[in-house]
This record gives structure tokens, C-alpha cells and sequence, in this order.
């Protein structure tokens, strides 16, 4: 049987690599040392052509629907891993048929939950990441995806102006649906659950839970946050006629939430006199696309928040309220971000993300300003946060150097 | 007691026009080990969810035990989908590894310490409780992970192509301790699989289904002796029944100049031909020009025995379950000391007590 090569846009260097070799036997000096959470299949990530992959050794017809499922949640944007290659027809050394490979790329800036843990810290990441999670899982099933293994493992995080987004890292259990019952959902929300409290006490036997709190209480968190988001996004309201200014309410309540309505649908009564409203199609990103709208800057949702409020800032500073928003955003850009973001020396690059670092930078002056007791130039806050914040910092672009488990759940022989 | 039943259960997909699963009737005893089966697509997946609560039902309804779950939430339903993608935590021990979720559920210190306890004690796990999953050999993982399951104590184990992730050899090992498992504890399970041989080593039962429609529940040892109909005749075995259509007279159904004397229920409705099923092991081997002619493509030497591959020389005479591009050879199973030559001709009939009829246009079987 003959390599074959499954990808859209195919790398021949990916044939390079060394297909005939188990995974676990691939040689360090091809390998990127990342970290990963728990999984049963063996996963080790590589470099080839500039870029970071992620290899998955797993059976042939399930890496091809984990690839196609990827690929479709990718058409939906949905926020998870971009599949690159299914590799298959691997022969050992010995003649062996080896299982096939799920290549996806490496999500740059990305960390899954245990390197978190074993950083120092700030208090309330658990909550902080259980609510990234939620945010996630209701987007996947109002998109109709039913996921089948939600857990902290299977979902990559990524800074968001102090708080995280979450990606969905595996797909192997998923399924796309038109739209999903109430007994689905909550069966993801039970699976969830579960997992959460397993890899929190797992966290916690390892020693690695700084925060002193009970992890099944801790879980109990992924449930409320999800249905009040769920019932935000999809509940029917009803609003009496004399009181339109609702419909807006509802809708601005929608957008701080950072949903956009693409769709609302609003009946009368018979009578007139109540109106029955119900969002029907919401996006998320609402403030990641007005920034993107005026700037040209492509960033997570909450960094977007802080930078639009920034730009407000600005734009009151500056006494120029009235003018054209977007002439407005290019001033800010070129005057306020971009100086900032510019301020990071090359050596620093990889610790952050550039919108992540404008976030902290916002965050450092205020530190200083309240120690100063009067404002700090934002010029002086950059200067100082590059020398004495910034270095400190581990690499985020591609973390390194952090444990992982591997725990294959197959039999050896030794049953 | 957790009987199951399935009371002429439906499910129609939002936009299909042909329900994915057709007024399902099966009776599931307290403590059986129930297999579905069937190609893919054939609604067996669909079947399971339904039980569980994760696929709505639109016509019949679904018990347990006296409990009508039909409209009943997953949660409510007291049932266990089974080892579908367990993780085991690296630094719990073993006893938390099984014992965890049950914390979740409220249950008490002393109670989960007492459930951990038996499961351990059923899956040979007592003296590694306070070990972790790392000090263990992959067997033993997915027997703690099996654990997770059981000290739920649910009414009803559910599981989904639960091998599928296993290599052939690992397969074969695993379902042997999961029946074996199943049978120890005594819960009654629904399995679902694709593998005809894996529902026959396993199941106490088999339902096979087709496009939606259940075409025979019954014992492994019924549905090979007796398939209901074609289907499940060219379904279940391996290899598999040859199926021809051939001629039949007064005297019965013509095997080239062999003729099988049919017993009146068994000649169908006096048309001119039947489709009869011999299984391998059942074909009488001749070189003396009685019988069927068939060229020997293929020999197979398993030792004791050898399968004979063949195709009938008359051009005229074809194979149930062959395709368009492919000529289905009709398999023998004969004496590994006595082989024929490959390119030979040899003449085959059924063992008359062996000898499987069905009708050519319903497909039922006859008698
Ligand atoms: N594209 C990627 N970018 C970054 N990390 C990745 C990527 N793909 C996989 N990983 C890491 O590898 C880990 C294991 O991958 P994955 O969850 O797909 O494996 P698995 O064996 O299917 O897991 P499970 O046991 O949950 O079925 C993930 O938790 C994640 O940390
Ligand atoms: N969400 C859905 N929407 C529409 N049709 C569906 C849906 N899910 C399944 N079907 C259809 O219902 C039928 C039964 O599907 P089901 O998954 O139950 O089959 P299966 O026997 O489990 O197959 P497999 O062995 O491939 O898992 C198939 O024809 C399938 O295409
Ligand atoms: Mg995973
Ligand atoms: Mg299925």
C-alpha cells in the first residue's frame, strides 16, 4: 500500500517526514517540545516549512472524519484547530501496517489548561476558563454541532484582555446536526461537567491547584454559565407595545455579551397590544468586527472591547467626538496602538500576542498611575513594562518545556 | 428489574422522508446482553439513542422496566452510555479514577468507597486501588475505565461501537472481557456493532437490522440455523451462505443434474425457480458430474480444511450478494486432505438437512 495524502493544500515536505516510524518513535530533533493536555492517542507536534503541525496517530476512517469535521466547523467558523493533512497507508519498518495520521496546524499563542497550571497563577483562572468554555459550547450548538467529549483537554486557550477564548481541539466524537434537542445539549453539558471535575481533582492530586476550592463546586460552573448565555441568545421575550425601546435593549444587551443579531424575530398579538420577540440567528464577535471594520485589526473579542474603549478614550481626549469614527480609528492606530505594540523589542515577540500586550500595557499604567497617584504617558507605561514585566513572561507563542501525559487506554497484552 | 422494550419505536429525521428506524418492536429481558446489527446506516445507532433519551422518538413508545422512558430526559432514564471516550487522570489513584463522577452525583464518602470496592473486586482491580493508572498495563486501564461505568450502577449499560478505536487483535481481546464482564454483573445491555462476528460471539440475542426495519431477533445459534429471510442469510456467517437461483421441478430444485427433493412448504408457489442457501460446511463435494458445475478459482489450506473458491460454469447461474463488477464465487468447505486442483472443475448440492429456501421475489424464507 502506498503513503497517501489527504489535504487541501498539500506540502510535499510533508512527505519527509518519517511515516514509516511509529509516532512515539519520531526523533526529538524533528519534534517541537509543546505541551498537550491528556489524551489516549499518541500526539506530538512538528515543524515543517516555517510553521508548527500537530500529528495524531488514530484509525484511518476516524482521522478522516475527524478531518472533515474540522473542516466544516471551519466553514462555519467555529473557533477550533484548522485541519492540514490526513496521512495514511503508513507501513512500519517491518512490513506492518501503521495507523493512519490527523495533521492539524499548531493554534499559535494557544495553551491548554495543564501549562496554565503550571504557571504561577492569577487567582480565578479556573472560573475564568470554565467560562471561555461555555462561550464555546453554546456556539457550537447554536451551530448545530453536538460534541460528545467537552472537557478542558479537548478545548485550546488563548489570552483575551485578561480573560480567555477557547478552541475546540477535538472533534473525533462530534456530529453536525440542523439543530440540536434539549436532551443533546444537556448531554454535552453533563459530559462536560464531569470531565471538568475529574481534571480539576486530577489537578488538585497533582498539587498543582493553587486556589483552595472544591473542584466539583468549581465545575457546577460550566452549567449555570452556559444556560444563562444559552437562554440570553435563544429565549423568547414578550414586551408590552408601549414599550419598543426593548426590542433595542434586548439587542444592545446582545451586543455586550459580544453577539451581533442577525436575525430577530418579532410577532404581535392578535390584539396588538404585546409584541413576542426572538433572536433567531446571532454571531458572535460583535466587537472583534467593528474593530476589524475600522482598523484593520484582527483580534479576539474581549481585546477588541478594550481596544474600542481605548479609542474612546481617545477620541474624548482628543475633543473630536463629532468627526468620522474610521478617520478617528486611524489616528488612534497610528498614534496610540501601534507605538505601543512597536515598543516590544524582536527578543520579546513571542511572550505575547501584540493586542495582548497593548491589554497589559493599558493594565500597567493604571498600576502606575494609581501608585504615582497621577497619570503615567502612556510612552512611560510601555518603556516600563518592557523592562520590567515583559521578561518575565514565558514564551506563549509556543510554550515549551512543560509535562505532559500520554495514557493510552488499550489494551498491551498484559490484560 | 430493568426489562427494555422497544413498542413499535419510529424516528423520522427533520427533512427525510423514510423514518431512519420503522416501528422497532424488541423485548429485552432483565439481564440480557442484547446486540444490534447491520450495515451502515441501517439505524443502529439511531436505535440506541432512542433509548437513551438523545433521539427523539416520533411513533411507539420505549420502557423500561414498567416505566414508559419515552418522553423522559436522559438524565431520568437511569441508563449508562458506556466507555465511549473515558479519560483516566494521571494523578488519581485508581479508586478516584472509578469513584469520582459519584462525588459529582452527591453520593456518599462510605457509599463510593463501597461501590468502588465491588466494581474493583469484579474487575480484578482490589490490589491496585491506590495505585495510579501509570503503573498499570493497558488492559488494566481500560478495565478502571470500564469501572467508571459500572459503579454508577445503572439500569441499563448502552454502548456504541465501543471497539472501534482497537486494532483487530485488541478487539478481539476486549469483547471477550466485556461479555464476560457483562455476564458477571448481570445488566442488562444493549451493544451496538457493525461486525456480524462480533454480535455472534457476544450478544445473547442479535437484532439485525436493515434500512430501518428489524428483519430478525433471535439467538446467534437461531439466526444461523434459521435466517428469516435473504438478508439475514447473506447477513450473518462467515464466509458467507451461497445463495443461488436455481431451477425447480416436480421432483424439487435442480443443482446441474442433481436434484434436491423440497418438501411441499418449502416449493414456494410452484414458480419455476427458488433461491436455496447452503453454507459452506453444508455443501456435498463431488467429482463424478453430479451436482452443480463449478471451476475451482481458489483454493484456501487452513489445515483440517481448506474453503474451495469457485464460479459456476453456466454463465447463466449467479450468486445472491454479488455486484455488478464482481462475480460472487460460491465457497465449499471441504476435507484439507483431499483438495481439489485449482482450474478443475468439482459439482456441488446442498446436504438436504442443511438446505435453506427462499422465495426469489419476498426474499422469505420458506418453511
Ligand atoms: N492543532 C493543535 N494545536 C495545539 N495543540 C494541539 C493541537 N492538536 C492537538 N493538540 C494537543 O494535543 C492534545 C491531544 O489531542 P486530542 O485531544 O485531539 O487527542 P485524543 O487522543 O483524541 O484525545 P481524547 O483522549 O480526548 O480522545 C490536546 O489536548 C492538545 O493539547
Ligand atoms: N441527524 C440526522 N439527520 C438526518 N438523517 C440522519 C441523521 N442521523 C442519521 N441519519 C440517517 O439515519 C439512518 C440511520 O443512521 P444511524 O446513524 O442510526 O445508522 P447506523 O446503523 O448507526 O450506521 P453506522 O454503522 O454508519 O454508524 C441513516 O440513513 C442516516 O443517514
Ligand atoms: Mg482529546
Ligand atoms: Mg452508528
Amino acid at each position: 500500500m502506498a503513503l497517501e495524502l489527504t489535504a487541501a493544500r498539500p506540502d510535499p515536505a510533508l512527505l519527509d517526514l518519517p511515516w514509516r516510524l511509529p509516532l512515539e518513535e519520531w526523533p526529538d530533533d524533528i519534534l517541537a517540545a509543546l505541551p498537550r493536555g491528556i489524551s489516549r492517542h499518541v500526539v506530538r507536534f512538528v515543524r515543517l516549512s516555517g510553521r508548527v503541525l500537530a500529528i495524531k496517530e488514530i484509525k484511518d476512517d476516524i482521522a478522516r472524519r475527524e478531518y472533515e469535521m474540522l473542516r466544516n466547523l471551519g466553514r462555519l467558523h467555529m473557533p477550533a484547530v484548522e485541519p492540514f493533512a490526513v496521512v495514511s497507508g503508513r507501513v512500519g519498518m517491518d512490513g506492518r501496517p501503521l495507523d493512519a495520521c490527523l495533521v492539524t496546524r499548531h493554534l499559535q499563542f494557544s495553551l491548554p489548561y495543564r501549562a496554565l497550571y503550571s504557571q504561577s497563577l492569577r487567582k480565578g483562572t479556573a472560573t475564568r476558563l470554565i467560562d471561555a468554555l461555555a462561550v464555546l459550547l453554546v456556539r457550537l450548538h447554536l451551530a448545530g454541532f453536538w460534541w460528545g467529549d467537552v472537557s478542558l483537554s479537548n478545548t485550546l486557550f488563548r489570552r483575551d484582555a485578561g480573560a480567555f477564548a477557547a478552541y475546540l481541539v477535538d472533534a473525533e466524537t462530534g456530529e453536525l446536526r440542523n439543530r440540536l434537542s434539549d436532551g443533546q445539549r444537556e448531554h454535552d453539558l453533563e459530559i462536560a461537567r464531569v470531565n471538568i471535575a475529574g481534571e480539576l481533582m486530577d489537578l488538585e492530586a497533582g498539587g498543582l491547584l493553587q486556589e483552595e476550592r472544591d473542584p466539583v463546586e468549581v465545575s457546577e460552573r460550566i452549567m449555570t454559565r452556559y444556560r444563562d448565555l444559552w437562554t440570553e441568545l435563544t429565549s423568547e421575550q414578550l414586551i408590552d407595545d408601549s414599550e419598543r425601546w426593548r426590542v433595542d435593549d434586548r439587542i444592545r444587551r446582545l451586543n455586550e455579551k459580544g453577539f451581533d443579531v442577525d436575525e430577530l424575530e418579532i410577532t404581535t398579538d392578535i390584539d396588538g397590544t404585546t409584541i413576542r420577540i426572538q433572536p433567531k440567528v446571532v454571531d458572535s464577535g460583535h466587537h472583534s468586527r467593528r474593530l476589524l471594520r475600522l482598523t484593520g485589526l484582527d483580534v479576539r473579542e474581549n481585546q477588541a472591547r478594550r481596544l474600542l474603549n481605548d479609542l474612546e478614550v481617545f477620541s474624548a481626549a482628543t475633543g473630536r467626538q463629532g468627526e468620522d469614527e474610521e478617520i478617528i480609528a486611524h489616528d488612534w492606530l497610528a498614534s496610540v496602538y501601534e507605538p505601543v505594540t512597536r515598543g516590544v523589542p524582536r527578543h520579546l515577540v513571542a511572550k505575547l500576542e501584540p493586542a495582548e500586550v497593548f491589554h497589559e500595557v493599558l493594565e500597567h499604567r493604571w498600576y502606575l498611575a494609581e501608585r504615582a497617584r497621577h497619570d503615567i504617558p502612556i510612552q512611560e507605561a510601555v518603556t516600563d513594562y518592557v523592562a520590567t514585566v515583559l521578561p518575565g513572561k514565558p514564551d506563549e507563542r509556543a510554550v515549551l518545556g512543560v509535562d505532559t501525559e500520554e495514557l493510552p487506554v488499550v489494551a498491551d497484552g498484559g490484560a | 428489574m430493568a426489562t427494555v422494550k422497544f413498542d413499535g419505536a419510529s424516528r423520522i429525521y427533520p427533512g427525510n422522508d423514510t423514518p431512519s428506524v420503522d416501528k422497532l418492536d424488541i423485548d429485552i429481558a432483565d439481564g440480557e446482553f442484547l446486540v444490534l446489527v447491520g450495515p451502515s446506516g441501517c439505524g443502529k445507532s439511531t436505535s440506541l439513542r432512542m433509548l437513551a433519551g438523545l433521539e427523539e422518538v416520533n411513533g411507539g413508545k420505549i420502557w423500561i422496566g414498567d416505566r414508559d422512558v419515552t418522553d423522559l430526559s436522559p438524565k431520568d432514564r437511569d441508563v449508562a452510555m458506556v466507555f465511549q471516550n473515558y479519560a483516566l487522570y494521571p494523578h488519581m489513584t485508581v479508586a478516584d479514577n472509578m469513584g469520582f463522577a459519584l462525588k459529582i452525583a452527591g453520593v456518599d464518602k462510605g457509599e463510593i468507597r463501597k461501590r468502588v470496592e465491588e466494581a474493583a473486586n469484579i474487575l480484578d482491580l482490589t490490589q491496585y486501588l491506590e495505585r495510579k493508572p501509570k503503573a498499570l498495563s493497558g488492559g488494566q486501564r481500560q478495565r478502571v475505565a470500564m469501572g467508571r461505568a459500572i459503579v454508577r450502577s445503572p439500569q441499563v449499560f448502552l454502548m456504541d461501537e465501543p471497539l472501534s478505536n482497537l486494532d483487530a487483535k485488541l478487539r478481539v481481546q476486549t469483547r471477550t472481557q466485556i461479555a464476560s464482564l457483562q455476564r458477571r454483573l448481570g445488566v442488562t445491555t444493549v451493544y451496538v456493532t457493525h461486525d456480524q462476528v462480533e454480535a455472534m460471539t457476544m450478544g445473547d440475542r442479535i437484532a439485525l437490522l436493515k434500512d430501518g426495519i428489524l428483519q430478525q431477533c433471535a439467538t446467534p445459534r437461531e439466526m444461523y440455523d434459521n435466517p428469516a429471510n435473504l438478508f439475514v442469510a447473506g447477513f450473518i456467517g462467515s464466509p458467507a451462505m451461497n445463495l443461488v437461483t436455481v431451477p425447480v421441478t416436480a421432483d424439487g430444485a435442480k443443482f446441474g443434474n442433481h436434484t434436491v427433493s423440497l418438501p411441499r412448504e418449502r416449493a414456494g408457489d410452484g414458480g419455476s425457480s427458488l433461491i436455496v442457501g447452503v453454507r459452506p460446511e453444508d455443501v456435498e463435494v463431488t467429482t463424478n458430474n453430479d451436482g452443480l458445475e463449478l471451476t475451482v478459482d481458489v483454493v484456501e489450506e487452513l489445515g483440517a480444511d481448506a474453503y474451495v473458491y469457485g464460479t459456476p460454469t453456466d454463465p447463466n447461474i449467479k450468486l445472491e450478494g454479488g455486484d455488478d463488477n464482481l462475480v460472487k464465487p460460491f465457497i465449499a468447505r471441504v476435507d484439507g486432505r483431499q483438495v481439489p486442483e485449482k482450474g478443475g472443475k468439482i459439482y456441488v448440492y446442498p446436504k438436504s438437512q442443511h438446505m435453506h429456501v427462499f422465495d426469489p421475489s419476498s426474499g422469505a424464507r420458506l418453511g
